[in-house]
C-alpha cells in the first residue's frame, strides 16, 4: 500500500445493533424530558462538579443513549441546579439525575 | 335553689353521648401513646423533662388557651376569620366549664356522672325564685349564643369565603363533611332541647323566648301533662353529639385533641425525624384543613397545584396514599410560606424533606474523588479576616460578585476570594433533595476549605449558602461569623465605612425565601437599599413575599410550570412601579430576569453603583 504519511482512522460508526437500549427506553418513560436534548453541552459548561470529578450530563445523556454504564459520573453531582437554569431546551435536569440514580437495579 | 327533677339521675337518652365520648377518649388516648412511643428515645425523654420544667408548663398553658382556644394567629389574620374560630372553640369550652360549675355549686353529688354537665337542664327543676342560679342561666345563654354566632359565620363562609380574607377554602372529604353537619346542628338542637325544658330547669334570654313559642305552638290541652315531650329534642342532641364524636378520629375535627399534644411536643423542642411518626404525626393531625396554606402557597397561581399545598398533603399523609404523598412531597418549593401563615405550625417544607429522606437511590453520590488540596491550598494563600464565598450559583452571574468585590475595595476590606475559579456546592440543594449522606460529604469537604482560610468572617452572596453554612456547618464554633453581603455593607455603610450617594430611582426589594423567611432577615437590606435609592413595597413582601419560582427546593416543577410562579412574583413585585427589582440571590436574580420588563439586579450591584470611592475612614 502507498504509504501517504497518514493512516484511515478507526470507524467510529455506531452500530446501534449492538447497544442496549433498554434502560434508556426505560428512562424515557419515566423521564420524557430526556428526548428533547439535543446534546449542545452547556450543561457540562456551567457543571460544579465537573471540573472537580469530571461530571456531565450531556456526557451521561449520551452514554444512556449508547448503552454505556454511567453510574460512576452520575454519583458525581451535587443536584446544585446550574444546568437547569443553562439548558436550552428547560429540561429538568436535576429530576432526570435523580431518576436515573433510581432506575438502575443495583 | 336548683335541685334534681329526676329521682335516680339517669335518662336512656345520655347513652349516645356517653358512647361517643367512650370511643373518642379511648381512641385519643391510644393515639396519644402511640406518638409518644414512636418518639426516638432522647425525644421521649426531652419531652417527659418539658413535662415538668416550670417555664414550659407555663408556655403549653398559654399555648393551649392563646392558640386553641383563642385563634389568636387567625386574629392577626382577619378578625372575621379569628372570631368565627374563637368563638366557636371557647364558647364551647366555657358552656362544658360553666356545666361543670353548675353541677359542682347545686349538685355535687351528681359530680361524678359524666353527662350531668352537657344535660343540666334536663335533670333539673328551680324551686322557686332565687337569684343564685339566674347568672349562670345567663351566661350559659350567653355562651351558647356566641357559639351559635360562630356556627352562623361558617354557614356564611362556606359561600362567601372572600369576606374572611380567603379566595379558597379546601374541599371537603365525606367524613369532614358529616362533622361539619353535625357539629353545626350541636348548638341548634342544644337551644331547642334547653328551650324545651326552661319552664321548669329555668333559663335565660335564649331558652326562655324558645320555650315561650314552644309552649305556645304545642298548647294544646293535655301536651305538657307529663314532660315527655322533652324527650325527643333531648335525645337528638344527644345523638348528634354522639355522631360527632364517632367521626371526630377520621375528620378534620381531629385536630381538636391532636393539637393538644402538639403543643407540649413543640415546646419541648422536638423536631421531624419521620414524615409518618411522632411529631410530625402530630401535625399532622393538629390540621383542621382550615386551608390558608392554599392561598399563600405561590404555586397555587396554577389551579392544578392547589392539590400540592401542604393542607393536602397532612391529609393524603392521614390517609397513607403512597403514591399522591411522593407527589406532594416532591412538587414543593420550600419557600415556606405555608409553615409562616400556619396558625398550628405545620412545617410543610420539614414534612417534606423528611419524606424524601425515606426514599432509596440506586446510585449513592460520591465525592470521594473531588480533589480540595487545591482549594485549601488557595483558600490558605493572602492575608485578610475576610473570606468571601460568592457560590456556585454565582458562576452563572459574575456581575454580583464583581459588585461584592468593587464594594469591598471601595470600603477598604482586605479580603480573600474563595471560589473565583470555581468551588463545590454548599449542599443545601442535596439536603432539601433529602439525600442526607450525599449533603454530609459535601458539607464536610467545604468546611475543610473555609477553614484552612483561617478567616473569621465568611461573607456569602448566596442565600442557600448562607442558611445552611449558619445551620449546618457549625461555622460559630470555629470562630467564623457567617454574614450574608446584604448585612454586611449595611454595616459598613452605617459605620461610615461605605458611602453611598442617593439618588431617585425607585427600588423594589425581593425577599429570597432563605433570606426571609428562611434566615429572618428583612430590615438590613432594604436599609442598605434606602441609601442608594427610593426604596417602594411589593404588593406582598417580607413575611408574606412570594418565592421567584425559581428554588431549588422544588424536584418535578419543570420550566414551563415555573414560569407562571415567575411572572406571578414579578406582577407581586411591580405593584409601586419601581424602576429596578432588587434582590439578594444569584438564583432570584436569574429567575426572575427570564420574564422581567425591567431591569432586575442584586443588592450588590445597585449599591455599587452609588458607592462613593473611599468611604469616611479612608477620606479621613
Ligand atoms: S443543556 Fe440541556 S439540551 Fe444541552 S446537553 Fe444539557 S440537558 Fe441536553
Ligand atoms: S446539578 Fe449536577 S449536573 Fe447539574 S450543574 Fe449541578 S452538579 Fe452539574
Ligand atoms: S397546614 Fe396549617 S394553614 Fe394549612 S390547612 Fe392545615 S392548619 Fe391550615
Ligand atoms: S413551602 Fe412554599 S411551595 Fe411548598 S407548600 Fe409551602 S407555600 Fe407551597
Amino acid at each position: 500500500m502507498i504509504d501517504f504519511g497518514f493512516q484511515k482512522a478507526k470507524s467510529s460508526t455506531v452500530n446501534l445493533d449492538n447497544v442496549d437500549m433498554r434502560l434508556y427506553y426505560a428512562l424515557a418513560e419515566k423521564e420524557p424530558d430526556i428526548k428533547r436534548c439535543m446534546e449542545c453541552g452547556s450543561c457540562t459548561a456551567a457543571c460544579t462538579s465537573g471540573p472537580f470529578n469530571g461530571m456531565s450530563l450531556r456526557q451521561v445523556i449520551h452514554g444512556l443513549q449508547r448503552g454505556t454504564d454511567v453510574r460512576q459520573m452520575v454519583s458525581g453531582c451535587m443536584l446544585c441546579g446550574k444546568c437547569s437554569m443553562v439548558c436550552p431546551r428547560g429540561i429538568n435536569t436535576r429530576h432526570l439525575l435523580l431518576t436515573i440514580s433510581r432506575i438502575y437495579t443495583k | 335553689m336548683i335541685a334534681d327533677r329526676i329521682a335516680n339521675g339517669f335518662s336512656p337518652f345520655v347513652i349516645p353521648f356517653l358512647l361517643g365520648m367512650a370511643f373518642v377518649i379511648g381512641y385519643c388516648i391510644v393515639g396519644m401513646v402511640r406518638i409518644f412511643l414512636q418518639l426516638p428515645g432522647e425525644d421521649r425523654k426531652k419531652f417527659l423533662v418539658s413535662l415538668i420544667t416550670p417555664a414550659t408548663i407555663w408556655k403549653n398553658v398559654r399555648d393551649l388557651f392563646l392558640d386553641c382556644l383563642f385563634h389568636v394567629k387567625l386574629w392577626k389574620r382577619k378578625a372575621l376569620l379569628g372570631y368565627m374560630h374563637s368563638s366557636i372553640a371557647f364558647g364551647w369550652f366555657m358552656l362544658i366549664v360553666l356545666g361543670h360549675i353548675e353541677v359542682a355549686l347545686f349538685l355535687p353529688h351528681r359530680l361524678k356522672t359524666f353527662y350531668y354537665p352537657i344535660f343540666f337542664n334536663y335533670f333539673v327543676a328551680e324551686e322557686g325564685r332565687t337569684l343564685k342560679g339566674s347568672v349562670f342561666f345567663f351566661l350559659m345563654d350567653f355562651f351558647l349564643l356566641v357559639v351559635l354566632s360562630g356556627i352562623i359565620l361558617a354557614m356564611i363562609k362556606r359561600i362567601r369565603s372572600r369576606w374572611f380574607g380567603m379566595r379558597r377554602t379546601t374541599k371537603l372529604t365525606a367524613v369532614d363533611t358529616i362533622g361539619l353537619y353535625s357539629l353545626w346542628l350541636i348548638f341548634p338542637l342544644r337551644l331547642l332541647a334547653e328551650g324545651f325544658t326552661a319552664h321548669i330547669s329555668g333559663g335565660s334570654f335564649l331558652t326562655m323566648p324558645v320555650n315561650w313559642v314552644v309552649q305556645h305552638v304545642f298548647s294544646s290541652p293535655g301536651f305538657f301533662d307529663n314532660n315527655l315531650h322533652m324527650l325527643p329534642t333531648w335525645w337528638a342532641y344527644s345523638i348528634d353529639l354522639a355522631v360527632f364524636m364517632c367521626v371526630l378520629p377520621f375528620s378534620r375535627y381531629m385536630h381538636i385533641p391532636a393539637e393538644m399534644m402538639l403543643i407540649p411536643l413543640r415546646n419541648a423542642g422536638l423536631k421531624i425525624r419521620n414524615a409518618r411518626k411522632g411529631f410530625a404525626k402530630a401535625e399532622v393531625y393538629s390540621c383542621p384543613s382550615c386551608g390558608v396554606c392554599i392561598d399563600a402557597c405561590p404555586m397555587t397561581v396554577k389551579k392544578a397545584n392547589v392539590n400540592y399545598s401542604t393542607v393536602y398533603l397532612n391529609r393524603q399523609i392521614r390517609r397513607g396514599n403512597e403514591e399522591k404523598i411522593e407527589e406532594i412531597a416532591d412538587k414543593c418549593l420550600m419557600c415556606g410560606k405555608c409553615s409562616t401563615v400556619c396558625q398550628i405550625g405545620v412545617q410543610g417544607p420539614e414534612l417534606r424533606v423528611a419524606q424524601r429522606a425515606v426514599r432509596k437511590y440506586a446510585v449513592p453520590g460520591d465525592f470521594s474523588s473531588v480533589n480540595t488540596v487545591p482549594l485549601t491550598l488557595s483558600a490558605g494563600q493572602g492575608t485578610g479576616n475576610v473570606a468571601y464565598f460568592a457560590g456556585c450559583m454565582t458562576a452563572l452571574t459574575p456581575g454580583i460578585s464583581r459588585g461584592v468585590e468593587s464594594l469591598l475595595k471601595k470600603s477598604g476590606v482586605d479580603y480573600k476570594f474563595l471560589d473565583r475559579d470555581g468551588g463545590l456546592c454548599c449542599g443545601r440543594p442535596m439536603l432539601l433533595a433529602g439525600r442526607l449522606k450525599e449533603a454530609n460529604q459535601i458539607m464536610a469537604k467545604n468546611r475543610e476549605i473555609i477553614l484552612s482560610s483561617g478567616c473569621d468572617t465568611l461573607l456569602v452572596s448566596c442565600p442557600i449558602c448562607y442558611k445552611v453554612f449558619k445551620e449546618n456547618y457549625d461555622l460559630e464554633a470555629a470562630g467564623v461569623k457567617v454574614v450574608h453581603h446584604s448585612v454586611y455593607f449595611e454595616s459598613l455603610a452605617s459605620s461610615g465605612k461605605l458611602r453611598i450617594e442617593h439618588d431617585l430611582l425607585n427600588l423594589v426589594f425581593h425577599d429570597p425565601c432563605e433570606l426571609g423567611r428562611g434566615s429572618g432577615i428583612y430590615e438590613q437590606p432594604r436599609n442598605l437599599l434606602a441609601l442608594a435609592g427610593n426604596l417602594v413595597g411589593a404588593a406582598q413582601e417580607k413575611q408574606m413575599s412570594i418565592c421567584c419560582g425559581g428554588s431549588l427546593g422544588s424536584l418535578t416543577l419543570n420550566f414551563q410550570q415555573r414560569e407562571d410562579l415567575t411572572r406571578n412574583a414579578l406582577k407581586n413585585l411591580c405593584a409601586d412601579v419601581p424602576d429596578i427589582i432588587v434582590t439578594a440571590c444569584p438564583l432570584c436574580r436569574s429567575t426572575l430576569r427570564r420574564y422581567a420588563d425591567r431591569p432586575v439586579l442584586d443588592i450588590a450591584e445597585v449599591v455599587d453603583r452609588f458607592a462613593v470611592t473611599g468611604g469616611l475612614e479612608r477620606s479621613a
